[in-house]
């Protein structure tokens, strides 16, 4: 058996660089009305939620990650020739193969870097930062981009009252790189599988696109199709993003709580210790309860970008990030609690250094 | 020791004062939680698991939206009560 030489990483990784973006248009709570029957007041009293951004068509997946990441590469101060690794988590890009990482590694102009999607739902941010750190530790890169992009617009079915009004677009990107001292802590993480039916897709690809296909050539559907949700105009629904909302309000609020205390207690930090939390930006009234049951002094900066981004997946906590940093609410060198949960049902929460 | 429904009523009106802010003299039997009480699908949750906790019961998902006034909820923490 022949030596294999030991892989050779730096020490610690930390955030270095922030980055988002937005899509141009701003969509409040009016536009989601003419097709739900709700009100501008159930709507911010359910969710918090006044307005989100929805992309246009030149606002692709691959668009909004490049300028989220230029940014984020921008303010890391380094080139992007010197990114290791690109991951990216998204729900909503449609071409499945290639993975889209590879063609925003491409146009940032990074040295080949690896790239690859990842598939974790809201909690894909805490995913990839915690393959980042673990790339940099163990010396397979020095720097790592993470993004978290979704056009959720696609998925989201606007004749439902419960979910037309939650999802938002957009893109937030995060560099990782080396550091001296650890400023990402242990990720408390993991999935429940058991629970894969309160946050789903209505229909799998395979069971929707044979009759979009045979509806686009002309013809009628053939094969089982009387099990496919209908529009109001008896169309068959393009597939959207489910949820069943108490099931996941309960589990947001009262099991996230416990992950995200194990997060703080695995860091050796105490809640008077922290001075920012980024959850995951699902809806203002989980926001409010795990704060109100992680008992969270007041003097912690609370994300609450929900309020006018919508729940982007994803994207939301690279971008509650950004926000945060941007307004002045939060500085660099804050000690940031982030925790993302959503679909799967996965989780994933850690204690960061902002950037 | 399992309590009476007098006690429950109690909890829960102490609950829903907690949670959504009204008067506990008005959380009666008949009062329905969404409709007369303000207490709405979200907020429902939140006295749900505070009542499972005060009363040392278990209330699954699937049951919570059979709860629809305070006696429903009443019968059921006295039915499935430890």
């Amino acid at each position: 058996m022949s030596k294999i030489k030991a892989p050779k990483g730096a020490p610690f990784a930390r955030i270095i660089g922030v980055g988002g973006y937005r899509p141009v248009r701003v969509v409040p709570n009016e536009v989601i009305l003419e097709t739900i029957d709700s009100s501008d007041e159930w709507i911010r009293s359910r969710s918090g939620i006044e307005t989100r951004h929805w992309a246009n068509d030149e606002e692709t997946v691959a668009a909004m990650s490049i300028e989220a990441s230029g940014k984020a590469i921008a303010d890391a101060g380094i080139n992007a020739d010197q990114i290791g690794a690109v991951v990216v988590s998204t729900v909503s890009h449609f071409s499945q193969t290639p993975a889209v990482a590879t063609e925003i590694a491409d146009k940032l102009g990074t040295n080949k870097a690896a790239a690859f999607d990842i598939s974790a739902g809201c909690a894909g941010f805490g995913y990839g930062l915690t393959l980042a750190k673990g790339m940099i530790v163990e010396g397979s890169a020095e720097y790592v981009l993470v993004i978290g992009v979704e056009r959720l617009s696609d998925l989201t079915d606007l004749e439902d009252r419960a979910t037309a009004f939650l999802f938002g677009d957009g893109a937030g990107a995060v560099v990782v790189g080396p550091s001296e001292e650890p400023h990402i802590g242990p990720t408390v993480w993991g999935s429940e599988g058991d629970k894969a039916g309160t946050i789903k897709q209505t229909v799998p690809w395979n069971e929707f696109l044979p009759h979009s296909r045979l509806r686009s050539s002309g013809g009628t559907a053939t094969g089982d199709v009387s099990k496919l949700p209908l529009d109001s105009k008896g169309e068959i629904k393009f597939p959207a993003i489910t949820q069943e909302g108490q099931a996941v309000f309960r589990w947001a609020v009262f099991e996230m709580a416990k992950v995200a205390q194990q997060a703080l207690d695995a860091a050796g930090i105490t809640p008077d210790d922290l001075d920012v939390f980024i959850p995951h930006q699902a809806n203002e009234r989980i926001i409010d309860s795990m704060v109100k049951t992680l008992k969270l002094p007041a003097h912690v900066t609370v994300a609450r970008d929900v309020r006018t981004t919508g729940n982007t997946s994803a994207a939301s906590i690279p971008l509650a990030m950004e926000r945060l940093l941007a307004t002045g609410e939060a500085k660099s060198g804050d000690t940031a609690l982030v925790i993302g949960f959503g679909a799967g049902l996965v989780y994933a929460a850690t204690v960061v250094t902002l950037p | 020791m399992a309590a009476t429904q007098e006690e429950i009523v109690e909890g829960l009106a102490e609950i829903v004062n907690e949670i959504a802010g009204i008067p506990t003299e008005d959380v009666q039997l008949d009062k329905s939680f969404t409709d007369d009480l303000d207490v709405d699908s979200l907020s429902m949750v939140e006295v749900v698991v505070a009542a499972e906790e005060r009363f040392d019961v278990k209330i699954p998902d699937d049951d919570v939206k059979n709860l629809k006034t305070v006696g429903d909820a009443t019968n059921y923490i006295l039915k499935h009560q430890a």
